[in-house]
């Protein structure tokens, strides 16, 4: 049930790295949300016999609030069932709640536990989901984020996305630290430590490797990194300057920005180095391509309008086309799970913030109301952008649900977090 | 465990040793052996230990180097743009056509172009706006007749601010392309 085997491999890593990161995790402020929460009862799990309290429903219940699509009910006097046989719903209904989450733990030999939930429908009175897992020690918090998906699938009907992770750089000082952390900020791991900058990480679609810039080299060159076994190699270290990688869909190839021949032109070229072909062509500069999740279309920023803005282009070449209009600088282009839609950075005023571009209507929305923003991309589930801005001088790492209405900052004080990626 | 111990101990180690000489790169701080960038500590440790009978041959970057005489124009080596522009202004005519003289001189010799950009927006467009501004400074020593092969026009982006404040100054500042040579 859990994914063990990409687990165990990542938590090797975080042993090792553990020596050299400060394991200090980041904290989360969430704001606004919904109109129409739905109502959740989190009764704590009933704890393993002589076993400390799991913090299962209290990391559930955060995942869920940070949706912005949820609020916990108050569980003042309420009876703590651990099965659907011992609910009693007037109780539960009674407190306004729409649905109920209970569950339990037992210890199973060999320092493994196995944890049960159950979520119920207040007003039906009925069970709407029912897992059993067994667990390792290690995997609380793992299972605490399958069964906030579980949750907020069968109660939204759109699948959840708390169990994915997120990669961004730590700066401290002159130390920079490529990170891998749960989707909420927790847990986070060192996989690049360097004296020079790292920017641009970007997972591979299976989430097993990451692409990014590094300035080790003293210029700009693109690593691939393996994150079972934190092996790396250069994919392009070409003359000039290499950056800006983007995974195809099928996890083979990389859009990368090259300038072996030119300007800044867009190049496609193979996971492992090999099968160089230049894309774009033009003495203009093009730059942060990113696929549609067909694979068919690649969106990049541009210059050669005179001014910083969005374009598309058939992978297969052709004729690029301008997809942004709105005001003069218009950059970092992500696209949603379901390519309907575009996330970027616009520039109003002198404030650059994220926005929300419907290709098929056209409607720009502006999401966030900070004016330092960078680097967005989607939740795998499409419902929240990831980006970077900053906040009393410091960079953190917010995010915000497509509606605008609710948004979540994740920071560690002390240190700048700033180029983001939320991958699978 | 050891199958995964070694490469990651191997990239950090590789990473580690590999940045001790980027952060060596400031032009203006070179005053020692030119082989600092690769080994920063032997250019040091090797004088004044061996006593006067020892016979030294001049390093690049010793006194009797032109690049480093602050009178020659060869020491000067930054380029400054204005604000959204990629311009070689005419002011910078005398330094980059000594350097292009050097460089015909030395064949061997090779150059780096490490433009960079202010700290505001997106840092991987200003990546590619410090490559037009390193790009600008390559074509006009192209045009003073230095070959392609003695040269690489790379870029730092924001990432190498000289100057970290939040003013307009410092952004002036760190728009610029910095000349550096390969054996520095």
């Amino acid at each position: 049930m859990l994914r063990a085997v990409l687990l165990f491999p990542l938590l090797c890593l975080a042993l090792l790295c553990a020596p050299f990161s400060a394991r200090a995790a980041m904290e989360i402020q969430v704001i606004g949300g919904a109109a129409n929460k739905i109502a959740v009862a989190m009764v704590p799990f009933q704890a393993a016999s002589g076993q400390p309290a799991p913090a299962l429903s209290q990391i559930a219940g955060d995942d869920l609030e940070r949706s912005g699509r949820f609020r916990r009910v108050g569980l003042e006097g309420a009876p703590q069932p651990v099965a659907p046989a011992q609910v009693d719903y007037s109780v539960w209904r009674g407190k306004g709640a729409d649905a109920l989450v209970i569950g339990q733990v037992a210890a199973l030999p060999g320092g493994r536990f196995e944890v049960r939930f159950y979520l119920l429908d207040v007003i039906k009175h009925t069970q709407l989901a029912g897992y059993s897992y067994n667990i390792s020690a290690g995997q609380w918090r793992a299972t605490a984020h399958q069964i906030a998906d579980i949750i907020y699938e069968r109660l939204t009907g759109t699948r959840g996305a708390f169990s994915s992770r997120i990669a961004y750089v730590q700066k401290q000082g002159k130390r920079y630290e490529l990170k891998v952390a749960d989707a909420d900020g927790q847990n986070p791991r060192t996989v690049v430590r360097s004296g020079e900058s790292v920017i641009s990480p970007r997972f591979s679609p299976d989430g097993s490797r990451l692409v990014y810039v590094s300035f080790e080299d003293r210029k700009p060159v693109v690593y691939v990194q393996s994150l079972k076994d934190g092996s790396r190699r250069k994919v392009a270290a070409f003359k000039g300057s290499n950056s800006a990688p983007a995974w195809a869909p099928d996890g083979r190839r990389l859009a990368v920005v090259l300038t072996r021949d030119a300007a800044s032109q867009i190049y496609l070229i193979n996971a492992d180095g090999s099968g160089l072909a230049r894309l774009t062509r033009g003495g203009n500069l093009d730059t942060e391509p990113v696929f549609s999740p067909d694979g068919k279309t690649l969106y990049f920023t541009s210059d050669r309008g005179g001014s910083a803005q969005i374009y598309q282009m058939a992978v297969s070449g052709g004729e690029p086309r301008r997809v942004s209009f709105s005001g003069s600088y218009n950059v970092s282009p992500a696209v949603s799970p379901d390519g309907k839609s575009l996330a970027y950075i616009n520039r109003d005023e002198g404030r650059f913030r994220v926005v929300l571009h419907d290709l098929a209507t056209g409607q720009i929305r502006v999401l966030t109301d900070t004016a330092r923003d960078e680097s967005p991309s989607f939740a795998p589930n499409g419902q929240a952008v990831l980006y970077a801005t900053v906040l009393g001088g410091r960079g953190i790492l917010g995010t915000v649900s497509l509606d605008g209405q609710t948004r979540a900052r994740l920071s560690e004080s002390g240190v700048d977090a700033r180029e983001p990626a939320w991958g699978p | 465990m050891n199958k995964i111990f070694w490469p990651v101990l191997l990239a950090l180690t590789v990473s580690a040793c590999s940045t001790t000489g980027g952060k060596e790169a400031t032009v203006e701080d070179r005053t020692g052996s030119g082989t600092a960038a690769t080994t920063p500590a032997a250019g040091a440790e090797s004088t004044g230990v061996s006593g006067a009978g020892v016979a030294g041959s001049a390093l690049p970057g010793d006194a009797g180097d032109p690049r480093k005489d602050p009178a020659s124009p060869l020491s000067k080596r930054s380029v400054h743009f204005d604000f959204d522009s990629y311009v070689v202004k005419d002011e910078y005519r005398p330094m980059l056509e000594a350097h292009a003289g050097y460089l015909a001189a030395k064949r061997d010799a090779r150059v780096i172009l490490q433009g960079n950009a202010d700290e505001r927006g997106s840092r991987e467009y200003n990546l590619a706006l410090g490559q037009k501004r390193a790009e600008a400074v390559r074509k006009a020593l192209a045009v003073l007749g230095v070959s392609d092969a003695q040269m690489e026009a790379i870029s730092f982006g924001e990432e190498k601010p000289r100057n970290e404040a939040d003013t307009e100054e410092a952004y002036a500042e760190n728009r610029r392309t910095d000349v550096v040579y390969g054996d520095e």
